[in-house]
């Protein structure tokens, strides 16, 4: 399976490690092509065109790559039981993460909040 | 004020269709959707049943179908949530969050959405141990016990395929028999690793981080007991999203707008399409069969040519 989005992708562990090191402001969606994972990479589309977020990398994984175990195994991730990961970095840190389904309204409410 | 023709309430394939429609025939067209474009459809992993294309994901021809609108000329909003409308005068209004808008006609295509149990818990817990999407989340429970809510299709066939995954699966149904196929109920009776807890409903989610119970009421004798389980999957069927629109058009019991075969709703000029209209088969194309007729009527009704009226 790959991802069939029009964001960026990461499909190792170091471009992640590049970006979140060289970007202050980072958001990752981990998931499949599934129904809980769509909506989010929509947002992030949205988000990313809108020019409202300059300031921020949008950038999605594929869970099933092995390399996605960056994220898989966060410590923030560790409860976690629904696709997708989304990770939130900041100067290098994890500084927000959630699970499963997000609208649009509550990413631009995460990124408002963070930046 | 920004005015328009038509006005498009929905941005799945009812309403994308729609807007095709009525944008080619130069009507001036808004969509506005209050999530993304495409409806349930970008849920779909796989279309393979859709007329004249192979295989394609769902979240693909939802693309396709707004990119198609889009070059037609439609305008197109999406994440904006519905404040007030007006449909009761010959000009119809609508107001969001990010605008005021005018036209002659409204087509109502907003679709709808998974039923949630409701409880203050279940929020809590979703994306840590609740879901909605066996395909999707089912793999996090392998080897563990879960529950599966509900008694219908959905919930039997879900549960069965859970069993791939999960120890054992659960199955709560707050009735005494299921509201499904037999060839269902038979899978998930045959089948070794799934269990059955008839005449009870969820009281509460429990847990820290992610869940790791549930409190379940007996129906028959009002007795509650806790059920240790790291994942609850809930199909309990799907609601309308019509809630918005009950002071203004006819719903059915089922709270889905009632139309003719023309999709034109009680209200003249408003017009319904797509899932959130009382009909027996929801697929993609029976959202676009209404979505094409609904434009077709409209452009009879705003040129005062149909030749029912006339």
């Amino acid at each position: 399976m790959t991802l069939d989005t029009n964001l960026k992708h990461f499909s190792t562990a170091a471009e992640l490690e590049e970006i979140i090191n060289s970007s202050e402001n980072v958001m990752v969606c981990c998931g499949r092509m599934g129904p809980m994972c769509v909506p989010v990479y929509g947002a992030m589309e949205e988000l990313q065109a809108s020019g409202d977020y300059d300031n921020v990398e949008f950038r999605d994984m594929l869970f099933d790559n092995p390399e996605a175990s960056v994220i898989r195994n966060l410590p923030e991730c560790s409860s976690f039981r629904g696709l997708p990961f989304t990770v939130y970095y900041k100067n290098g840190k994890v500084v927000k993460a959630t699970s499963s389904i997000q609208s649009k309204e509550q990413v631009t409410e995460i990124l408002d909040e963070i930046l | 004020m920004k005015k328009y023709d038509v006005i498009v309430l929905g941005g799945g394939p009812a309403g994308l269709t729609a807007g095709i429609y009525l944008s080619r025939a130069r009507q001036k067209v808004l969509i506005i959707d209050e999530g993304m474009i495409g409806g349930q459809v970008v849920l779909t992993h796989a279309v393979a049943n859709y007329p004249g294309l192979d295989e394609i994901s769902g979240y693909k021809l939802a693309s396709e179908m707004k990119k198609q609108a889009a070059e037609f000329g439609c305008d197109i909003r999406t994440n904006e949530k519905l404040v007030s409308f007006d449909f009761s005068n010959t000009d119809k209004f609508v107001n969001t969050k990010s605008g005021e808008y005018q036209a002659r006609a409204v087509i109502i295509a907003v679709g709808g959405q998974p039923r949630h149990l409701g409880l203050e818990s279940e929020k809590s817990f979703q994306g840590t141990g609740i879901s909605y999407c066996a395909t999707c989340d089912g793999d996090f429970f392998t080897d563990q016990d879960i529950v599966v809510v509900g008694g219908g299709n959905s919930a039997l066939e879900e549960a069965v395929s859970l069993t791939k995954y999960a120890r054992t699966v659960t199955i709560v149904h707050q009735f005494d028999h299921f509201q499904a196929y037999d060839y269902a109920i038979t899978a998930a009776e045959n089948n070794p690793k799934i269990k059955f807890l008839m005449e009870s409903e969820i009281e509460k989610f429990t847990g820290s981080e992610s869940l790791s119970g549930i409190v379940i009421k007996s129906k028959k004798d009002g007795s509650s007991r806790v059920l240790d389980v790291t994942g609850a999957f809930i199909f309990i069927g799907y609601v309308p999203g019509s809630e918005p629109f009950k002071d203004c058009v006819i719903l059915n019991d089922r709270k889905e707008i009632v139309t003719d075969e023309d999709m034109a709703t009680s209200q003249v000029g408003v017009y319904a399409a797509g899932d959130v209209r009382q009909k027996k088969y929801r697929q993609i194309t029976t959202a676009v069969n209404d979505g094409t007729v609904a434009a077709l009527a409209i452009l009879d009704y705003l040129n005062g040519t149909d030749p029912d009226k006339n």
